[in-house]
């Protein structure tokens, strides 16, 4: 054979490889959805959002407890873990100097990537521990801990993307360094910073390892935060792991309902970006 | 100009000099709480290991034996556990992951790849435990049907493929953690290879290279650090992934050769005998499991982030 033809070959032969990687690797998330809403529409009724789990054997039944007490949580680590990353990142962007600054971000950014499961194990040991009883307060601080690293980073990213014409112009009017953030870089970059902490809250939302030992789980309505409480991603798990098809099938529903609300938030929020971003450049 | 008003400039600008110390002071207060964190984190992780880790020492990393009841810890099954099955996904993901970056970074039209690499971005959002209770439903069964079988029947003389097909075990793992390690490569990949300057494609292109061998002996050269950086990314994510390796791993605290064999990793007896472990001696152990894992992901992390930021100056700096 011509040493050009084979060349042409492998050109044509790899590079239809490399489509049916993408092919490959793209469609899973179809296989996903596909499967999730058929199983979970099958199983899905009213009675999921209102009623309390059952034992197994007994049809019927949901999960309204997990999704009060996750609302719960994922709210009280928001309340906690946004204001501190946003600050953080306010500092990141304006204030820092060039040693601290790489510091910060950088174990910023080493926190995000520390496994979920070992947050949940410092959780434990800072709340757990000392109150003597597993708590929803314990597993929303480990949420917030999550959520801490990302939407610092989010709000840096955004708040660098500001032109720099913009904080020349308020502080050549003589405004002090404060005002110009407060009134001028933190109002034009709020959009991305909201948009992207919205982002962080859905990820964590989904979260399961960091709920296991500290807000263990409960068959029962949440009793305020310092009693252990359900979770809805603690509820998958623990029912889908079970060998009731009864549980199955309210695992089932749990997961398309979570998934549903984790894409429609991340589709919501990247259509969100996408279009301010290209205002911006406009 | 008076006294009095020169006085008065001065006094209001350092008024304003001290509104932006105090807005950088509290902002660096509230910046420092990451740092604060971690050492919490490392300091709470090694108190609470102390009993475990006078014990055992530096040997609790190849002891083989987890036996709670007689209170003797090993790590060595759930270190073996999360080092195979983290390096088998790679094994999958590296290859099936690059490949798809190729194809979005330099075959696809642009309006496909965005759209793509849209879906690739969606699929690292799905929370782990619905990847873990897909892959119980699916994944397992065609393991145990019709994968394991057929590599048994292909490779069986290895002691890697013989023994009972359960469906679940190191290998199932593998397959589940590749899929969700192929986000973090394609994604990160994608973004080193559209990094690779224009005139290296049409350099190759001219000297009369077909489109793969520019592609492949060319820019996937020139974007092997940024490359490096996304596998490391995902081995990391790969290593510390709980909830999906928990629901299929089969949970088994001894040694295995084989791949159809039940395990264990660190992240998946923490999540198993955490919330039900008594006593010092086995809490301290799992915390001390907890340790070793995060040291690990730590290391790799950073190494991951430095090499990602050394291809990000190169880039820039090429650019100016």
């Amino acid at each position: 054979m011509n040493r050009l033809t084979f060349r042409k070959i492998v050109n044509n032969v790899m590079l239809t490889a490399t489509g049916l990687c993408t092919l490959l690797t793209v469609s899973i998330l179809f296989v996903i959805l596909g499967y999730l809403i058929y199983n979970g529409g099958k199983s899905l009724d009213w009675g999921f959002f209102t009623k309390l789990p059952l034992p197994p054997g007994e049809d019927g039944g949901g999960m309204a407890n997990a999704i009060v007490g996750s609302a719960e949580m994922v709210g009280l680590a928001a309340l906690i873990g946004l204001p501190i990353g946003f600050l953080g990142g306010l500092y990141l962007a304006e204030f820092s100097g060039k040693f601290l600054g790489f510091a910060i971000r950088y174990t910023a950014d080493l926190l995000n990537g520390v496994p979920s499961i070992v947050i949940g194990i410092f959780a434990w040991a800072l709340v757990v521990v000392p109150m003597h009883s597993f708590s929803a307060l314990a597993g929303a601080i480990a949420l917030a801990i999550m959520l801490i690293p990302i939407s610092m980073r989010t709000t840096e990213q955004f708040l660098s993307t500001v032109p720099n014409a913009l904080r020349e112009g308020a502080l050549a009017l003589g405004a002090p360094k404060w005002k110009v953030l407060a009134t001028v870089i933190v109002p034009a970059a709020m959009k991305g910073i909201l948009t992207g902490m919205i982002l962080g809250v859905a990820r964590v939302a989904g979260e399961t390892a960091p709920l296991l030992f500290t807000a263990l789980n409960n068959q029962f309505w949440p009793r305020g935060i310092a009693q252990p409480a359900a979770s809805l991603p603690v509820m998958i798990y623990t029912h889908a792991i079970a060998p009731y098809d009864d549980w199955h099938r309210q695992a089932w529903a749990a997961g398309l309902v979570l998934l549903a609300m984790v894409l429609a938030t991340n589709i919501a929020a990247r259509w969100i970006l996408s279009r301010g971003i290209s205002v911006q450049k406009g | 100009m008076s006294a009095t008003a020169t006085a008065s400039v001065l006094t209001r600008r350092s008024s304003t000099v001290k509104g932006d110390e105090i807005a950088h002071l509290v902002t660096l207060a509230f910046g420092a709480t990451v740092v604060l964190i971690t050492v919490l984190l490392v300091w709470n992780l090694w108190g609470a290991s102390a009993a475990s880790r006078s014990k055992f020492g530096i040997g609790f990393l190849w002891g083989t034996n987890w036996d709670p009841n007689a209170a003797d810890f090993g790590a060595l099954p759930f270190i073996y556990g999360t080092v195979m099955t983290s390096l088998m996904a790679l094994a999958i993901s590296v290859p099936l992951g690059v490949g798809a970056a190729i194809f979005l970074a330099e075959m696809a039209p642009p309006g496909l790849s965005s759209a793509c690499t849209f879906l690739v971005e969606l699929l690292a959002a799905v929370p782990s435990v619905i990847y873990g209770m897909l892959a119980i439903f699916t994944v397992v069964p065609m393991m145990r049907e019709y994968i394991e079988p057929a590599l048994k029947g292909a490779f069986g003389y290895l002691p890697q493929f013989q023994g009972p097909m359960l469906g679940v075990g190191y290998l199932t793992a593998a397959v589940v953690l590749a899929i969700m390690t192929f986000p973090y490569i394609i994604a990160i990949s994608r973004e080193a290879l559209l990094d690779v300057p224009h005139d290296q494609r049409e350099a190759a292109l001219a000297l009369g290279a077909t489109r793969w061998e520019t592609t492949f002996k060319v820019v996937v050269p020139y974007a092997r650090l940024g490359i490096l950086g996304s596998i490391f990314l995902g081995l990391a994510r790969a290593l510390g992934e709980t909830m999906a390796i928990t629901m299929v791993i089969g949970n088994d605290s001894t040694l295995h050769a084989s791949w159809f064999a039940p395990g264990y990793t660190i992240a998946a007896v923490l999540a198993n005998e955490f919330a039900e472990a008594t006593g010092k001696m086995y809490t301290g152990a799992l915390v001390e499991l907890g340790l070793v894992l995060f040291l690990v992901t730590i290391v790799i992390n950073a190494l991951a982030r430095l090499l990602v930021l050394a291809t990000t100056r190169k880039g820039s700096a090429k650019a100016a």
